[in-house]
């Protein structure tokens, strides 16, 4: 990977020349007016604003609503290259998969000496009562997102997985129907994979993990923490797609071994529940006393096999940024396959000589929590000024095994539209993974994360990013 | 469907019908101070305040009646618990509870309406921007209703969300009339005088019925003949009777989804009796305060059993 100072360009090549992905739509964009296009830009805000796509932002005065910036500028994929980057993902989720099965289990992949103990034994997402338990359907991670970067025409690195309980998927999908909405004819003269039918999918997927003793179709419910929760909208969004209860916790009791939620009909049995709180919500009587926001007895009725919860608890020790930094052993071991999908090379700062290393190339090198997420507590070596350089390092020398340590990625960029015409931002990738005993299913696209300001290289939303609707082209 | 749903249904749509009902009192308030001198005024935005139920709290904050303070108050005063922006904001909330069995065009009504009336609502609204103000929250009003009848299958949602406001609305109106008539007309000496009719025509124009009163009536504004028309005449959607009838229409088809009848169905049915044998010689003989108190304390008392009934809160 190169850590000069060149991006790759995805809709440019360096001569200037468009590139395949992209020929397609700059075909139509040469034929629009820049006042069509300045109008058009403008009334995305206000349409998002209607719909209500807002989040809120941890940490704000008051739980002030905020709309992620949408830019119209798709980011396109080439069926060849999606393709590839399926077959990298699949592997990687299969691997995943049998990881946790294998943790909660025989561990042979620490007996064959390839992980340390130590990175289950002391990570606060291993949940000792999953040990021997096999969830429904053998399935750990329901739904994945894998966050990808891009640095050259062929090179993709997985930057994270998330197999916790990843969000954005609304995201996407509302991406798509309001470019949709918006160029009708841009859809006309370009094929692109539909997105749409994530949610029936969705529902399909989590419908063939129930557990074996459900009688009839599956009843499928939605565990959202509430309305001030900063992800509230796509609970309440995917609810409405798949048809689907948005239960809380208050919703929830268990009732003759089974969960059920209070129905204007009384309490009726929930068979999946695709549960949007961290593990240490769900159940007050094994994790936390003081969560209101989860169903006291849960986990025994999940042992006994009355429930699918969707993530399966105790999924995050896998997707821990100190287990990242194994990925390549772990595909390799459960897979018996090199990785289709490298790492971006990663010091953990547990090991000395790492440490060393990344206290010695502070201001080179991007630093983040083990357990961090959304961008917060993280290190940006080269934008951080002496005096964060020399707070940081005494966090770091304080607590070593907190911390990991990557290069600046030269991340791709795409173009936004501005008022003075496109220009090139850097971008992420983050599709969506569906599993069940049936399949893996990889929506084709995903969420495509955007640093808006010029030069950022943090696309998170947290921090100010955007989002872009992320097209695969048909063959 | 959840009960907390159905619980978030019922009062998205009984907070709409609040603070309906206040931008209305507020442009009766209006009509009435503009037709008469300023000395009276501060008397008329007094018996606004007074009919919305929020004189307690207004006295806490403020010691004399002039427009402009009452009707900011009512719309947008921090600490007025039941100003329309605070109103508006929990009818939000709960539309939000709700958002994934109320229609995308329900929901995008509620929200386009909150955002407008948010930022109309941000500055104190002076006389210039009063009536643009109310007809924001009147349009508001009308949008929602449109959507969901537009919109919303007819399934329990559907009925609960109309059973609020239906059951919102008897209430309104019949605090409404009852602390007009009991405040201003303490006898009924007073009757046939021209206060009195002043009086009258306030209500009705408060419950949006001066034209359909003239209309669907031809006698002349008299105690009685509004009685008649507010609280049994079922042609007009604002009496007591229609917002029963109505009622009694949406608990009877949320019972046939449900295979049964609960508590709820007794009393309305119970209610919908007590009105028809009273009559309007009945009102009049038993006092019309009487009656009204005791038709709040039954309106109140169904809301209380559809809660129970249909597990809203345990």
């Amino acid at each position: 990977m190169s850590g000069g100072a060149t991006f790759f360009d995805e809709m440019h090549e360096p001569g200037g020349a468009v590139r395949d992905a992209y020929r397609g739509y700059q075909g139509w964009l040469s034929d629009q007016d820049a006042a069509f296009l300045r109008r058009k830009n403008r009334d995305a805000e206000t349409l998002f604003r209607r719909i209500g796509i807002t989040f809120n932002v941890y940490g704000a005065q008051e739980a002030e609503e905020r709309l992620i910036p949408f830019d119209m500028v798709p980011r396109i994929i080439t069926a060849s290259e999606w393709r590839r980057l399926s077959r990298g993902i699949e592997q990687r989720v299969r691997a995943l998969n049998a990881f946790l099965h294998d943790l909660y289990h025989r561990q042979e992949i620490i007996r064959a000496g390839r992980v340390p103990e130590r990175l289950f034994r002391d990570n606060p997402a291993w949940l000792p009562n999953m040990v021997g338990f096999t969830p429904p359907g053998g399935i750990y991670t329901h739904v994945v997102g894998i966050d990808l970067v891009r640095t050259g025409p062929d090179e993709f690195y997985v930057l994270e997985d998330n197999a916790r309980t990843p969000s954005g998927v609304s995201y996407m999908l509302e991406n798509r129907e309001t470019m949709m909405a918006m160029f009708p004819e841009l859809f006309m003269r370009v094929g692109v994979e539909t997105v749409s039918n994530y949610p029936r999918r969705l529902a399909r997927s989590l419908a063939a993990c129930a557990p074996a003793n459900t009688i009839g179709k599956p009843t499928l419910a939605v565990l959202t923490p509430g309305i001030f929760n900063s992800a509230f909208f796509e609970h309440a969004f995917l609810a409405e797609q798949m048809g689907a209860e948005l239960v809380e916790g208050s919703d929830l009791r268990v009732e003759n071994g089974r969960v059920a939620m209070r129905t204007t009909a009384g309490f009726k049995p929930v068979d999946v529940l695709y549960r949007r709180v961290d593990d240490d919500f769900l159940d007050p009587l094994t994790f936390r006393p003081d969560s209101v926001l989860g169903v006291p007895g849960i986990m025994d009725v999940y042992r006994a096999g009355g429930i699918t919860i969707a993530n399966a608890p105790g999924t995050g020790v896998a997707d821990d940024k100190a287990i990242y930094s194994f990925m390549p052993e772990i595909v390799e071991f459960y897979t018996g396959e090199k990785p289709l999908l490298p790492n971006v090379q990663t010091w953990r700062c547990v090991d000395r000589e790492s440490c060393r290393y990344v206290l010695d190339n502070l201001s080179e090198l991007v630093v983040k929590e083990v357990h961090g997420s959304g961008g917060y507590g993280m290190l940006i070596g080269p934008a951080a000024s002496k005096a964060e350089l020399a707070a940081f390092r005494k966090k770091l020398e304080a607590h070593p095994e907190n911390y990991i340590a990557q290069p600046v990625l030269a991340l791709s960029t795409c173009p936004i539209f501005t008022e003075k015409g496109l220009a090139p931002r850097h971008v992420d990738l983050r599709p969506f993974v569906l599993v069940s005993p049936d399949a893996v299913e990889i929506t084709p696209g995903g969420l495509t994360r955007v640093a808006m300001t010029k030069g950022s290289l943090v696309v998170n939303s947290s921090q100010g990013g955007g989002t872009k609707d992320t097209w695969v082209l048909k063959d | 469907m959840l009960g907390r749903t159905a619980n978030a249904l019922f009062w998205m749509f009984r907070y709409l019908e609040r603070v309906d009902n206040t931008a209305r009192m507020i442009d009766a308030g209006l009509r009435m101070a503009l037709t008469r001198d300023l000395v009276t005024s501060e008397e008329e935005w007094r018996s606004v305040i007074v009919a919305a139920g929020q004189s307690a709290q207004y006295e806490r904050r403020h010691s004399s009646y002039t427009g402009v303070q009452a009707w900011n108050f009512m719309l947008r005063e921090r600490d007025n618990a039941s100003s329309v922006l605070a109103v508006f904001g929990r009818l939000r909330d709960n539309a939000r509870q709700a958002r994934n069995v109320v229609t995308s065009e329900l929901w995008e009504a509620v929200n386009e309406s909150w955002m407008l009336i948010r930022d109309l609502l941000a500055k104190p609204v002076g006389e210039q921007r009063l009536g643009d103000v109310l007809h924001a929250v009147r349009q508001a009003g009308m949008l929602t209703h449109g959507a969901i009848i537009g919109t919303m299958p007819r399934d329990e949602a559907f009925h609960f969300a109309r059973a609020g406001t239906f059951i919102e609305r008897a209430d309104n109106v019949a605090r409404l009339l009852d602390i007009k008539y009991y405040l201003l007309l303490p006898s009924l000496n007073y009757v046939g005088s021209s206060l009195d009719t002043g009086q009258w025509d306030s209500v009705l124009r408060a419950v949006s019925g001066d034209r359909a009163y003239r209309w669907l009536n031809t006698a002349r504004i008299d105690a009685r003949g509004i009685v008649e028309f507010l609280v049994f005449d079922t042609r007009f959607p604002r009496s007591l009777a229609y917002c029963h009838t109505a009622l009694r229409d949406h608990l009877d088809a949320i019972a046939r989804i449900h295979g049964r009848e609960g508590a709820s169905h007794a009393l309305m049915r119970e209610a919908i009796q007590t009105l028809d044998e009273t009559g309007v010689e009945g009102v009049f003989e038993r006092g019309l305060h009487e009656f009204l108190v005791a038709f709040l304390a039954f309106n109140s008392s169904i809301g209380l059993a559809v809660a129970e009934d249909y597990r809203f809160l345990a």
